[in-house]
């Protein structure tokens, strides 16, 4: 999906600009792996054979459709958050103020 | 008057009365605080304001129903509408952000071109205002049902109140109200749900005591001759499972309505927490969904099992007046029971009447029964208010300023955004009062549209700089056609006969299909012909950073938060 850019020597400018993208690609094509494999892989398309095991009460598959697929999502928007702000500081890109506060 | 009929009037005129007085505080004087609120909402509260934005009369009312009726299957929902959240916050929100203007179809323009903004523009109004007509018709059914007023009466109450706060404070009586009206709809939906958890299982958390009654409701429903609740693939195949969770996924992260709502953070960093608490306050709600579904069916069958026609319970005959529970003429005992009417059940019950019955049907006091009207009255103005925002700033900033009066003063914009709001509440009232017969069919199909148009175009925007003007649109209208043609193909709509699916592909399900064929017309398109111009590669350079390099900060910034596992 990225802009393909051969790796070699660029000037110091474009450097941190593309590991910064970079990174955050990765972050995300990670997170983006687990939000598909969870619903779709635990909820559609082996339901069946995870409905064969029990999950308090609930058949693993069915509760992973009606309720795990749902935490998944919002622990994995809580990770991208907080680790794009690592990155943002990292790379001096967060957005502050004059005295260095987040705005 | 009835008792339930006082205490639902109590809970919708203070309800009404707090929008009001909300409106009446943030009232706008600029066009930058009509359509994005100044870029100014705390980011808890715009979480708030997006997961009523989002929660619909359809959410509220109708989807514990369908899950009830639905079983496994009805998880296409609740995956569907909160796997889009994760896309917005990793793929659009933070770069829509950043850009920092006014509506989705101004980005494709200032990315791409103005045909694209045209289109963009086209394909946001048709969205939209299939949309809202939804939600007046599901207002204007709480009014007859709890106050005994028409519905057409119903629609123009409810009509009345989002036009005043709209017209006066645009996004920002919007942002706000959305906000009281999340803590109505989330406290009128849990209130009876963890009471109604407590009497079933004496647990009141319903997302973990419904694990309890399944055993019994699998053999509940089979000697109803239902499917078993918690088996999968009954209702759909799993390719059709599989494709419409796509569709809603991607949809809800097309939905204009939605994006906009990032808008109006006031940081880049904030749109991403804003996707966090959104979903947050939305998984309340979704979480609950199926318990609240798995609980109804349960009392719902429990209590009219093998029972004679004269001694069903109170609630049956109360909601009967709506013409939404129905009895068989010639039942004598309740030995099926179904939610179409054409399965012949001896008892027939509407998907949407199990929400709002849910404390009937329990035996919860009136004060509870009268509080779900008013937080069925707040799901459906607030999606309403977020959508006539949308078709009023597509009217205004993209079609009559771009096409007409390119050159206008700040007050001018605010009057015809005004104006435009006002035109999009009184065309919603008369739909809304008489759906014209394709919108019911069609509103559930927005999610396509949306999915099939606006989210390739603006992914690709982003992260690709490659994608230019000529390829954006004709992926655009590639996704339209194909995802058009075959809801055309497969539905009895405007006309045209009804033909089998393909592959056992349903219509809900096509806007995935059309998504992909948009998003290889775009790469093939975009490849074959020139690159975009040097200044678009640069504006979208500019997108993937939240502010301007500093020289790394010493000292002055907050240390970074100890390391953490990602899984």
């Amino acid at each position: 999906m990225a802009r393909t850019e051969d790796e070699g020597q660029a000037p110091s400018e474009g450097d941190w600009r593309r590991e910064y993208w970079r990174r955050n690609l990765r972050l995300m094509l990670t997170l983006l792996c687990v939000w598909f494999i969870v619903p779709f892989g635990g909820g559609v398309l082996f339901v069946e054979q995870l409905n064969q095991v029990s999950f308090g009460g609930y058949p693993l598959g069915f509760w992973i459709a009606q309720q795990g697929s749902i935490y998944t999502f919002l622990v994995l928007i809580l990770i991208y958050a907080v680790r794009m702000d690592r990155l943002d500081d990292k790379f001096g890109v967060s957005e502050r103020d004059e005295e260095g506060q987040r705005r | 008057m009835s008792n339930i009929q006082v205490w639902t009037l109590v809970f919708i005129i203070l309800s009404f009365g707090t929008y009001i007085f909300i409106a009446w505080r943030s009232r706008v004087a600029e066009t930058e605080g009509f359509y994005v609120a100044g870029h100014g909402i705390p980011t808890v509260a715009n979480g708030a304001a997006i997961a009523a934005d989002w929660m619909s009369a359809a959410s509220f009312i109708s989807m514990a129903g369908l899950i009830a009726f639905l079983g496994s299957d009805g998880s296409v929902y609740l995956m569907g509408w909160t796997g889009g959240y994760v896309l917005l916050a990793m793929l659009i929100a933070p770069y829509l952000r950043k850009w920092g203007k006014f509506t989705v179809p101004e980005f494709v323009g200032d990315r791409y071109s103005e045909f694209v903004r045209t289109v963009a523009a086209g394909a946001a109004i048709i969205i939209s205002f299939t949309y809202v007509v939804g939600q007046m018709n599901g207002g204007g059914i709480v009014f007859s049902r709890f106050l005994n007023i028409n519905i057409t009466g119903g629609v123009i109450i409810a009509a009345g109140i989002i036009f005043t706060y709209a017209v006066l404070g645009g996004m920002k009586g919007i942002t706000w109200t959305q906000v009281a009206q999340y803590t109505v709809l989330i406290v009128a939906y849990l209130i009876p749900a963890v009471a109604v958890a407590q009497l079933v299982t004496g647990i009141p958390i319903p997302q973990v005591s419904f694990g309890q009654i399944l055993d019994e409701l699998n053999a509940l429903s089979a000697e109803f001759g239902l499917d078993r609740y918690t088996e999968a693939f009954t209702a759909r195949p799993m390719i059709d499972i599989f494709l419409v969770t796509l569709t809603l996924m991607i949809g809800t992260a097309g939905l204009p309505h939605v994006i906009i709502r990032f808008y109006t953070t006031k940081t880049v960093r904030g749109s991403r927490y804003s996707a966090f608490w959104a979903l947050l306050f939305i998984a309340l709600l979704y979480t609950t969904a199926p318990a609240v579904g798995a609980f109804t069916k349960f009392n719902l069958l429990e209590g009219v099992q093998g029972k004679s026609v004269d001694a069903l319970p109170q609630w049956i005959e109360n909601w009967s007046g709506t013409g939404l529970v129905t009895i068989a003429p010639d039942a004598t005992t309740i030995e099926s029971v179904s939610n179409s009417a054409d399965a012949g059940a001896d008892l027939t019950i509407n998907n949407d009447i199990l929400v709002l019955a849910s404390p009937e049907i329990a035996g919860l006091p009136a004060p509870i029964v009268g509080l779900v009207a008013a937080g069925g009255m707040a799901a459906a103005m607030s999606t309403a208010a977020g959508l006539l925002l949308v078709i009023s700033s597509s009217v205004s900033h993209d079609f009559y300023f771009r096409r007409f009066r390119k050159t206008a003063d700040d007050r001018e914009r605010l009057l015809v955004g005004r104006v435009a709001m006002g035109g999009a509440v009184v065309v919603a009232v008369i739909a809304g009062i008489n759906p014209p017969a394709f919108v019911a069919q069609v509103v559930a199909f927005a999610f396509g549209l949306a999915a099939c148009s606006f989210f390739p175009a603006i992914v690709l925007g982003v992260f690709w700089k490659r994608c230019n003007d000529k390829g954006a649109a004709a992926g655009m209208l590639a996704g339209l056609v194909v995802t058009i043609s075959y809801m055309i193909y497969t539905l009895e709509v405007f006309g045209t006969a009804e033909n089998e699916h393909i592959l056992s592909i349903s219509p809900e399900a096509i806007g995935a299909i059309g998504a992909a064929v948009n998003f290889i017309v775009a790469i093939i398109v975009s490849k074959a012909t020139t690159p975009p111009p040097k200044h678009l590669e640069e504006m979208v350079e500019s997108l993937r950073y939240p502010a301007a390099r500093r020289t790394p900060a010493t000292g002055t910034t907050s240390e970074p938060p100890p390391e953490q596992d990602v899984s």
